[in-house]
């Protein structure tokens, strides 16, 4: 008979090492239908290591991918933690990269270290408007905030694409629904040149640690955790419940319009309504991934970019479909879910005796 | 008042547990216990948190499997066959029925659904009533527990629930019921019937394992008393020449310090009621133009079967409800609103009824749950950023000074016991020196000794000059700690009386809803 004996405190190197092996035992249940379409397993695995980091060229794109998927990931860990089921990061991206080329496509002149701030305080406050709307409604009116952040993504969404079929469509783009691009002044400085990986990255990581730190050291880091785990007792202790959701929803929701930025003034240049391939939904994978801590969202992110950036180039050179990649990471998801119960109880293997 | 012990040994066995032991890791929570009950007796079961009460009943009803020793029941012939363990289907159709401490109910659906649920088949749409029906009210006729059967069970009071789940019990038809602190929730004149019931229940061959701390009522109701140590049985002796202070040494393994109460000379009001109302009329818990003084240097109880309005009063004093007319003042300041951190601000101390849902949060650290209410404050933040060093020094001198069992300030809270985890919010509470103090059944389910300590604690409060309002529905806490004491019954407040001379019948009584001048 096993039992499970709850723990009083997680080791950290605890985390870690459930978290790298469900990474591992994701690898493992991937081989199985792998090996089913007669693919050598352990080549398509080599290669698609090689296509994520077997070089500088794939590993800076591996960290290119990475960088919105960290912006996401944080804005889903911070909500989550508070027990607000943020859905929305994908809106609240595309809200981000929407208020980017308003403000950073011509609108406003100035030279570089006013126009990037402003971008990103610009696009950082898009994303939080839009997620603040639905946590009032939580908390005045106890609306559902999955389903309203949910459906604001389609809102959203369609807002963008009227957008760039009208106002904000671009007159020498022949035609293709696209913005103009964003100015030189406004763009995020390229890391390394003839790449695509760009200051973003240094963004998100610095927004990791700050989340961080917020969160473990400061009054309402405290607080919203407080609220996050037991609200009842929170709101018994004094604590100001509808603050401390208030600014989670501005946190979260920021966080992403931060990606949102990040890809447009970093990466693309200008915004089209194919700019996500569902960054937002998989923030939510990288912030599971990562146990909610910020600083494991880093290390997540670079997983699950990994994994889509080495299947591409692996389905590339053996024609295994690149569907492989969404197994791995829904694979990973379901590891970290069961190793979550190694984490949180000790396993104890006992005799069955006789009664 | 007649102990059970006038026919036991003619009336054949039901229950044989022999040398049961179980081991987790390397605690040994029962020891080699044997354990015989026979129709028709009531014994008691001592022991304190943590004795192996809990795990042998576990194992009885199929919860745990035990390491060694055999458990063996009558079956409907009265031959004595072993119960397979680890199932709790085996226990039940073999006639072992038990009423928890917290109740096993459904709370959305009604009594009599609660009662039926799981004797009929899933597939027949709706619970055949007649039949059912008919037992139910003839269990009830017999028994003394009415109770309505056609509302949801959340909007019954705890003793009504309590009634719901021993006619659940009963209307399985078991052979030994096991009662797990069954008094704990009632007035003394629902706790006499209940008595009543249980000996009646006995008289008809039914056996009946009862589990209390309550030393009164076991030597009253019960026949015999085995008392459990640190897993070990010490004692298995007729409840006849037994008295309260032998079996108190038995459960503890000391001599219990008697309580002292020093004299106290009451001060100002601290907190006052004029008239106050708490809670819509529509409410069952709320209050109804209350008048109530709380003094510094008092200690004023609160009695009353819970869902009366001590709920209300608790909320308004807590701060988590406002008065919906009348003037309520703490120090002569007039309570606003509904205020949580307003109240933390004019020094109430509020150690709430349930501490794992409202006192403490499970996963923050014993120092994090120390500083919940105060974290705002200059000695716990500088700019914003918490003072991480200075916050674990006090809650490592708090957990010194409080005497809480735990690894460390860095530890969650929910790894602790139930006492050590009310001796934080305890120490959050008073270590503020608080003006008035509420506490609202601050040792409910805690064990003799953590709750002497509450009791020593709440008593150097009021002799350092606070204000003390003591809920409760344990009449022994009530007239142990209070100088005077209120009555509340739906909604209705009687107004405090010195509880010297008062007579626990009469509380009783004006508990049950009869006027105090009718009662007396």
């Amino acid at each position: 008979m096993i039992r499970f004996v709850p723990r009083a405190r997680t080791p950290v190197w605890l985390s870690v090492a459930v978290s790298i092996g469900a990474g591992l035992a994701a690898l493992a249940l991937t081989a199985i239908p792998l090996a089913l379409t007669g693919a050598p397993v352990f080549t398509a695995f080599a290669l698609m290591a090689q296509g994520a980091a077997g070089n500088g060229f794939a590993l800076a794109e591996t960290l290119t991918r990475a960088t919105p998927l960290i912006f996401t990931g944080l804005a889903a860990a911070v909500a989550f933690r508070a027990k607000l089921w943020n859905i929305g990061a994908e809106g609240q991206l595309y809200a981000g990269a929407l208020a980017t080329v308003a403000l950073g496509a011509g609108l406003i002149e100035a030279p570089s270290y006013v126009l990037v701030p402003l971008v990103l305080i610009g696009a950082a406050l898009a994303g939080a408007v839009l997620l603040l709307v639905p946590v009032l409604f939580k908390t005045r009116f106890g609306a559902d905030e999955v389903v309203v952040t949910l459906l604001l993504n389609f809102i959203v969404l369609l807002f963008v694409q009227m957008m760039l079929e009208g106002p904000m469509k671009d007159e020498m783009a022949l035609g293709w629904p696209q913005s103009a691009p964003v100015l030189d002044e406004a763009t995020l400085p390229k890391l390394v040149s003839g790449w695509r990986l760009h200051g973003g990255l240094v963004l998100a990581i610095l927004a990791a640690v700050a989340l961080h730190v917020f969160i473990t050291r400061t009054v309402w880091g405290f607080r919203i955790r407080a609220v996050g785990e037991n609200a009842r007792a929170a709101r018994y202790a004094g604590l100001p419940v509808g603050k401390a959701m208030a600014l989670v929803g501005l946190l979260s929701g920021g966080l992403a319009g931060l990606a949102g930025a990040s890809e447009v003034a970093g990466l693309k240049g200008y915004l089209t309504a194919d700019l996500s391939p569902g960054f937002g939904y998989a923030g939510i994978v990288v912030a599971t991934l990562a146990n909610l801590s910020p600083l494991g969202v880093i290390p997540a992110a670079l997983f699950v970019a990994g994994v889509f950036v080495g299947a591409d180039s692996m389905s590339r050179a053996i024609g295994v479909s690149n569907y492989l990649a969404d197994l791995v990471v829904a694979f990973a998801l379901l590891s970290v879910l069961v190793g979550g119960l190694l984490t949180r109880f000790r396993i104890v293997f006992v005799r069955r005796g006789t009664a | 008042m007649h102990p059970d012990a006038s026919h036991p040994d003619p009336r054949r066995l039901v229950l044989s547990l022999k040398g049961i032991t179980k081991r987790f890791g390397p605690l040994t929570a029962n020891d080699a216990i044997d354990l015989d009950v026979r129709a028709g007796e009531i014994v008691a079961l001592l022991g304190e948190n943590g004795a192996g009460k809990t795990t042998l009943m576990s194992i009885l009803f199929g919860h745990y499997i035990a390491d060694e020793g055999s458990v063996s029941i009558a079956d409907s012939e009265g031959r004595m066959a072993p119960l397979p363990g680890g199932s709790a289907q085996a226990a039940l159709a073999a006639g072992i029925g038990m009423v928890h401490q917290h109740f096993a109910l459904a709370e959305n659906l009604t009594g009599f659904e609660n009662i039926v649920l799981g004797t009929q088949s899933l597939w027949s749409l709706r619970p055949r009533g007649r039949g059912a029906r008919g037992k139910i009210a003839r269990l009830m006729d017999e028994s003394g527990l009415t109770v309505d059967l056609d509302v949801p069970v959340a909007r019954l009071s705890v003793g009504e629930q309590q009634r719901i789940e021993i006619l659940k019990a009963l209307y399985r038809d078991v052979r030994v019921l096991i009662l797990d602190e069954p008094t704990a929730v009632l007035t003394p004149q629902e706790a006499d019937s209940l008595a009543a019931t249980v000996r009646s229940l006995a008289a008809k061959g039914l056996a009946v394992i009862f589990i209390s701390h309550k030393l009164h009522e076991v030597l009253a109701l019960c026949g015999r008393v085995v008392v459990l140590r640190g897993g070990a049985k010490v004692a298995d002796r007729p409840t006849l020449g037994a008295d309260r202070a032998t079996l108190a040494e038995l459960m503890v393994g000391r001599a219990i310090p008697a309580r002292e109460r020093p004299p106290s000379t009451p001060g100002a009001p601290v907190l006052s009621l004029r008239r106050v109302s708490v809670g819509a009329p529509s409410q069952r818990d709320r209050l109804e133009s209350a008048d109530l003084d709380v003094r510094a240097g008092e200690i004023v109880g609160i009695a009353g079967v819970s869902g009366n309005g001590q709920g209300a009063l608790a909320a308004l004093v807590a701060g988590l409800a406002a008065a919906r007319a009348g003037e309520a003042t703490i120090d002569g300041r007039r309570l606003a609103g509904a205020d949580p951190a307003g109240r933390v601000a004019a020094h109430v101390g509020r150690i709430p009824e349930d501490r794992h849902r409202d006192g403490t949060i499970g996963s923050l650290s014993v120092a994090e749950n120390f500083v919940l209410e105060t974290i705002a404050a200059p000695e716990n933040q500088r700019a914003g950023l918490i003072r991480r060093a200075a916050i674990r020094a006090r809650a490592a001198a708090a957990i010194q000074a409080y005497d809480v069992r735990c690894p460390g300030p860095d530890a969650a809270i929910r790894a602790l016991s139930g006492g050590n985890m009310q001796k934080v919010v305890l120490a959050r509470v008073l270590e503020r020196e608080p003006k008035l103090v509420l506490a609202h059944q601050p040792t409910r389910g805690l064990d003799i000794g953590a709750t002497t300590d509450v009791h020593r604690r709440l008593i150097a409060a009021r002799g350092r000059g606070a204000a003390v309002l003591l809920i409760s529905e344990d009449l022994d806490e009530l007239f142990a700690l209070s100088d005077r004491i209120a009555v509340v019954h739906a909604g209705h407040l009687s107004p405090a009386l010195d509880a010297v001379g008062l007579d626990v019948r009469t509380v009783g009584l004006m508990m049950a809803g009869h006027g105090a001048g009718e009662a007396a």
